[in-house]
């Protein structure tokens, strides 16, 4: 019993080590203080020098109003279109289209989207020259805009499903079904229903997601440099760029940049809880009001509409992304390329294998560890009734709040003086301090739904704690369990600067092979490896559907999740 | 805190046994040292043909001499160096992750000035004998920092621009009809954005141009009238800029994506430090079989490419071999050859045998690649101090559009 006892110590130590190590050693050469280069003293010349920089005020308003624009884009049109459309089928239809696209890597999902919106992209060739006249793109500033707009959308199209995804997950705690019928007996539209009676409890139950969704959203860097503007670009990609610069001392502005970075997300949160409680308190006056419709029909049409666009726009860039990697010359304005062959997966293809194998290793160790973890901790808060308090949550999340540039280089440090570098066993643990939070957010709630009468009955007939574990809770929720490892295992497939900073670039997975690869700018080249990588984190949530579908062939309720 | 002195001390104390290091001017203790090892070789892997290449020499390397080779495929070469940065950081001064480097001018200006660079050796390689010193003086001053042995030389590059014949016949061959071209044709031309080494190239080459002494450049920045040199530059580029693809609005973040732009037919003309990679890329299905390769009138920026050893190498013994490998004339006659990667010979030819440099002649350059007559000699790279005032001033003057 008592190592059960120590299992959410264990994990918060698992998760917060790393943080605080790489924090550390960020904060210190923000602070002047890198020993290799010279800098011996504490000094705030390097916060000097980030503010001297003329593009501070533009990259700061754009990695502001990007992270804001995208992260309240796609709240609203997760909450619009469960609102409409909970219950129906073009939800359950849409829910099983997107759980994949979970899997699709961010830098992916925005190569293929800016093919589809660019001036030379799929849209205007598909348009060109019959409707629209052009022999040649047009200059239109598209891709690459000032106020980030391309970015924003190559952003939401890859939070919408998350987003919804984790949404449907929470829905079923806060028993929507009664509330919807309590709502609509009393005349209460549909949308504006599920806005007045649901959509409160459930943000609750989203809300550090969310807040996940809004770091991340202003500290990406991938996306940024392939659908972000340049001129400045946003805060973190010159962060990047300083931290790759030949003039070492650009690292000292690097750091400061970083812990900038951090600054802006605390603020940026801050600035958040505080519209949540000006938005609680507004609504709650519009909820009082009483009214019961608000155009409903309009905003259940927009809510399908927009998500429909989200999901098709991954999908639509996916296919643009696999004809590439079969396309020989594929000039504008031609819509299809002239030829297709199998030729850039045979190039690339058995390069891939490799990394490909090393991939599922770290993705299924770091997965087994975090789902261990998780599983110890869930269970022990069960038997020694513990109850997590919205701070030990929080501590939870940092992980994902912190932006990953702000820490990842000062952990690499921590570890080389651990000596605990280079393997594939230090990767792993690397990793885990990101699965494990997606890991414990998937799962949690359908493990604390399970209803504990189960268990009564189990005791009643003299199984021990143990047995109760092993032989109902865990078989009866294996589906959810699955469907939680599946998301685990998709996080660490993506990861990048992880494998490289802490693997000292002798752990080459998919990832890190797509990332050298997509440097060199070939269509081809970066179709094969996304798609190599979609696939592999597809597979394991096809395995999530279909082992229990197997297992439980003969017990129709323990099938999904 | 303590804690944190105690693995310290406990790091300094573990690996602390300094082997000693080997001596290139002992090429047989090198290799018999060498043998087993593996080296690491950090360096990009943004193309195929590239890799390609680096599993070739591995492959050779490991049946005549023993040494495996494993190809670190990085995005950026800052990635190598900041690992070599975290790891005499933390106090590991034996056994570090890279064990070579492909690197050149201001990474390793940078590195060698750090203290983070082993040498010297390339000087003492068995095959530096073959290397033409006198002819190619960027074999020994990388971008004007000598080179003092701390790196050795495998492949030169040359700045070309390359333009498709199919909607360019007639490209400009100067700066000043560039940006006749330019504002007779808006929105068809543009260049990496700087700090991007290709799109600083750009503004280097177009300096050449305007300078009345280039010598000028040959110094640091410091030793000259800096505003004064570069007035034209900054006029040139004042009346270019609005003229450019969007504008001046956005650049391509990178060569690459500015060959995908070339590639989707946005833009006519495009810089390139690679004499071959028009050839490659059309062999690739990547650029119509329309495109060719031209240099300016007056003549192109040239440099070589180098392989650099860490001060904490875990195999330099290794990397040794390898980087002598890669000048032996077998290894830079399959360089040279367009098919394979279409990187010029840093070695001599009057220097080599009669059957080596028959290797050399058979090769067919490829349908977009100029001959060496053709390419004309190489102008020498500016003093690094002069790239690094162009780019903040550029970053202030254009970097911020809007």
């Amino acid at each position: 019993m008592r190592p059960l006892r120590g299992a959410p110590l264990l994990t918060l130590l698992v998760l917060l080590g790393p943080v605080a190590a790489g924090l550390v050693g960020t904060l210190a050469p923000a602070l002047g203080l890198f020993p290799a280069l010279g800098g011996r003293a504490l000094s705030l010349a390097p916060m000097a020098a980030l503010a001297a920089w003329p593009g501070l005020p533009g990259a700061v308003m754009l990695s502001v109003g990007v992270g804001l624009a995208a992260t309240v884009a796609s709240l609203a049109i997760v909450v619009l279109f469960v609102a409409g459309w909970q219950g129906t089928r073009a939800m359950a239809g849409l829910e099983r289209a997107l759980a994949p696209l979970l899997s699709v890597p961010h830098a992916a999902a925005a190569f293929g989207l800016a093919f589809l919106i660019a001036p030379s992209g799929w849209i205007a060739r598909a348009l060109s020259p019959w409707a629209t006249g052009w022999e040649r793109p047009p200059d239109l500033l598209i891709v690459q805009d000032p106020l980030g707009l391309a970015m924003v959308a190559g952003l939401v199209v890859k939070e919408v499903p998350f987003l919804l995804l984790m949404t449907l997950a929470a829905l079923p705690q806060v028993r929507p079904a009664q509330r919807m019928g309590v709502a609509r007996a009393l005349g209460y539209g549909r949308v504006t229903g599920w806005l007045k009676a649901v959509f409160p409890a459930v943000y609750a139950q989203i809300r550090l997601l969310v807040y996940a969704v809004l770091a991340y959203s202003m500290s990406v860097v991938d996306v940024a440099i392939i659908l972000g503007p340049g001129t400045p670009p946003p805060l973190s990609v010159q962060v990047v760029r300083w931290m790759a610069d030949p003039d070492l001392t650009l690292r000292f502005q690097a750091a400061a940049g970083a812990v900038l970075q951090l600054a802006l997300v605390i603020g940026v949160l801050a600035l958040w809880r505080l519209g949540e409680a000006v938005l609680g308190g507004l609504g709650r006056i519009w909820a009082e009001g009483g009214a019961r419709r608000h155009g409903d029909g309009v905003l259940r049409a927009a809510g399908l509409g927009l998500a429909v666009l989200a999901a098709g726009a991954v999908i639509a860039g996916l296919a643009g992304l696999g004809l590439w990697s079969m396309a020989g010359l594929w000039p504008f304005p031609e819509a299809w390329p002239e030829a297709l062959s199998t030729r850039s997966w045979l190039r690339h293809g058995p390069g891939l294998l490799a990394p490909g194998l090393e991939t599922l290793w770290i993705a299924g160790a770091a997965t087994v560890l975090a789902l261990a973890l998780v599983l110890a901790c869930l269970e022990a808060e069960h038997r020694f009734g513990l109850v997590p308090g919205a701070r030990s949550l929080w501590l939870l999340y940092l992980p994902l709040l912190v932006p990953q540039v702000a820490f990842l280089p000062g952990l690499q440090g921590f570890a080389l003086m651990l000596g605990v570098d280079m393997g594939r066993g230090a990767v792993i643990l690397g990793h885990l301090v990101f699965v494990l939070p997606y890991v414990f957010l998937s799962l949690a709630a359908p493990w604390r739904a399970w209803d504990m009468r189960y268990a009564s009955v189990a005791a009643a007939l003299g199984a021990g704690r143990g047995r109760v574990f092993r032989q109902v809770r865990l078989p009866m929720l294996l589906a959810p369990v699955l469907t939680a490892a599946a998301v685990g295992f998709a996080v660490s497939v993506g990861q990048y600067l992880p494998t490289l900073l802490i693997g000292g670039g002798r752990v080459q997975t998919l990832t890190t092979e797509a990332v050298a690869l997509a440097a060199g700018g070939d269509r081809r080249a970066i179709a094969v490896t996304a798609l190599a990588q979609t696939l592999v984190g597809m597979a394991g949530f096809a395995l999530a559907l279909a082992i229990p579908r197997i297992l439980w062939a003969n017990r129709r309720g323990l099938r999904a999740g | 805190m303590r804690r944190f002195a105690v693995l310290a001390a406990l790091v300094a104390l573990g690996p602390g046994t300094a082997l000693a290091d080997p001596d290139p001017a002992d090429w047989p203790a090198v290799l018999a040292e060498a043998r087993g090892q593996v080296v690491y070789w950090n360096a990009w892997g943004g193309a195929a043909a590239t890799n390609d290449f680096i599993r070739w020499a591995g492959d050779e390397v490991s049946a005549r001499y023993g040494v495996r080779v494993e190809h670190v495929k990085l995005a950026d070469t800052a990635d190598a160096v900041s690992r070599v940065l975290a790891e005499k950081t933390a106090g590991k001064d034996n056994g570090g992750a890279v064990d070579l480097i492909w690197i050149n001018g201001p990474n390793f200006r940078a590195m060698k000035e750090a203290g983070l660079l082993f040498g010297p050796w390339a000087e003492d390689l068995p095959n530096w004998s073959y290397v033409d010193v006198d002819g190619k003086p960027a074999v020994t001053a990388d971008f004007t920092v000598p080179t003092e042995g701390m790196e050795s030389p495998w492949a030169m590059a040359q700045v070309v621009f390359y333009h498709d014949t199919a909607r360019l016949p007639d490209p400009p061959r100067s700066m000043a009809a560039l940006l006749d071209w330019a504002s007779a044709n808006p929105g068809r031309f543009t260049y990496p954005q700087p700090p991007d080494f290709l799109g600083t190239t750009f503004l280097k080459q177009a300096l050449y141009g305007m300078v009345e002494d280039p010598s000028v450049l040959q110094r640091p920045v410091d030793q000259a009238d800096y505003a004064a040199v570069t007035a034209p530059l900054w006029a040139f580029l004042d009346d270019l800029t609005p003229h450019l693809w969007r504008q001046g609005r956005a650049y391509p973040p990178s060569g690459p994506r500015q060959l995908q732009l070339m590639a989707d037919g946005e833009i006519d003309l495009a810089i390139s430090f690679s004499p071959g990679e028009a050839s490659a890329a059309i062999a690739n299905g990547q650029l119509p079989d329309t495109v060719r390769t031209l240099v300016l009138e007056g003549g192109t920026i040239g440099n070589a490419s180098f392989v650099a050893i860490p001060y904490n190498a875990n195999a330099k013994a290794g990397a040794m071999v390898l980087a002598d490998f890669l000048l032996s004339p077998e290894a830079q006659a399959r360089a040279q050859d367009p098919d394979v990667l279409g990187y010029g010979t840093v070695l001599a030819m009057d220097k080599l045998s009669p059957e080596d440099r028959a290797r050399f002649e058979a090769l067919d350059l490829g349908i977009a690649t100029l001959s060496p007559e053709e390419l004309g000699p190489a102008l020498p790279e500016p003093h690094p101090s002069w790239m690094s005032l162009i780019e903040a001033d550029w970053g202030k003057r254009f970097g911020l559009a809007e």
